[in-house]
């Protein structure tokens, strides 16, 4: 994916100004930046939901988006949920087989033929990520995936997600708040800044995930992050994340 | 009719006014025109029931419609569902538990429509057999027929209680 001196503007609003980035095919990037900065827009452009003002958004292959605000249907079970993520493939048995393989991967046999309504917050969102892995799609586009749920259920997520991405690999651009969780589970991070954003600093991570929240590569980059969004001041930032 | 109006603004707006319209009219002030329309009798109360039932189902549809989360939708295009089959997949059951609960309200507005037409303009049933034990001063009569009235009131709206049961639309219940 890429973008090209992408500028998105909403009226009198400018959102987003000048953003060019390029992602590699199976690159894990998160984005993270001041509330309201134009994150979700970002990923709306990615998307092709949204169209830019200017510049340009090139992308191959199929989309899959998990969405901050619940996006499971509720009149569907788990299973029929999931096998939404693979109606493209011809073959009924192995869609079927496909629907199975996610259930296990997400540990939630026994659960097919429960509601989302019947799941903890943070079952329906392994149900989500196991819709938007399922099937083949090449890229994965997450807007704060797991702002809903407890701090303690969210560690447990990203340790899911890692393990998830490491069986079936996409290219994933997770829109965060949660500079944490950029560091912990990014190749890269891009960090915005306020409207109209920009992109003021971006961070590799080399470190393979799943990575410890106390990785010294993680604890680096996040001191680094919250450096550039001035929410730390910068004394000793930088070691390890580059 | 409720659907589309949900789905397209435009429309919406122009037709709107003219639904309001309609369902403030109450249905009982149409039984001369029923009467003339179709003569006493069962056809008369049919349209009576519909002009009872129709305007506020198209209101509710439209609401449940309109208040569809956005995020619905665009799941559904994510995953490739379009037209018919989103209609089918997604729009449809995410309004069923609404409509429900309005088949259930209009249900009862319908069997009060059913006993005052037969009052005017019916040859049988419950409504015609009030207003004769009425005219006899058989007050008996009236109470059993009162109570009966009632009753059925009750069973119509728990066989449509059932339906809130079905596991697809419990969802619209236990949030």
């Amino acid at each position: 994916m890429q973008l090209s001196r992408v500028s998105c503007r909403f009226g009198a609003v400018e959102v987003l100004q000048e953003i060019s980035v390029s992602i590699a095919r199976g690159e894990f990037v998160a984005v993270v930046g001041p509330s309201g900065c134009g994150k979700t827009t970002l990923l709306n452009l990615l998307s092709g939901y949204e169209q830019p003002t200017s510049g340009l958004v090139e992308r191959r292959g199929q989309v899959r988006m998990v969405y901050q605000v619940d996006g499971l249907f509720p009149w569907m079970t788990v299973a029929e949920n999931i096998s939404l993520g693979v109606r493209d493939l011809p073959c009924a048995q192995e869609r079927g087989t496909q629907v199975r393989d996610m259930i296990r991967l997400i540990e939630l046999e026994g659960f097919e033929g429960h509601y989302p309504h019947q799941l903890s917050g943070g079952m329906r969102q392994r149900v989500e990520l196991a819709r938007a892995l399922a099937g083949s799609s090449d890229i994965l586009l997450m807007d704060e995936p797991f702002s809903s749920l407890d701090y303690l259920t969210r560690l447990r997520m990203r340790q899911e997600l890692a393990h998830l991405l490491d069986k079936r690999p996409r290219t994933v651009v997770l829109v965060t708040h949660d500079i944490e969780e950029a560091a912990q589970l990014a190749d890269r991070v891009i960090v915005l800044t306020g409207r109209p954003a920009q992109i003021r600093r971006e961070l590799s991570i080399q470190t393979a995930r799943p990575r410890a929240l106390t990785h010294p590569e993680v604890v680096s980059a996040t001191r680094v992050i919250l450096t550039e969004l001035g929410i730390e001041d910068g004394a000793g930032d930088g070691e390890g994340a580059r | 009719m409720g659907v589309w109006l949900g789905q397209k603004v435009t429309p919406r707006l122009a037709l709107l006014p003219i639904v309001n319209f309609f369902r403030n009219l109450s249905s009982l002030a149409w039984i001369p025109f029923a009467i003339l329309w179709f003569g006493v009798g069962d056809a008369s109360t049919i349209f009576l029931i519909f002009l009872a039932a129709f305007f506020p189902v198209v209101l509710a549809t439209l609401a449940a419609v309109a208040s569809i989360p956005a995020v619905y939708s665009r799941v559904a295009h994510d995953y490739g569902l379009s037209g018919l089959e989103k209609l089918i997949r997604v729009t449809l059951p995410a309004i069923m538990p609404q409509i429900i609960t309005t088949l259930r309200v209009t249900a009862g507005l319908s069997w009060l429509v059913v006993v005052a037409a037969e009052m005017v303009a019916g040859r049988d049933g419950l409504g015609f057999a009030v207003m004769d034990a009425r005219n006899g001063l058989r007050i008996d009569l009236l109470l059993v027929e009162m109570i009966t009235i009632g009753l059925i009131g009750v069973a119509i709206d728990s066989v449509l209680a059932r339906l809130t049961k079905i596991p697809s639309v419990r969802w619209g219940y236990e949030r």
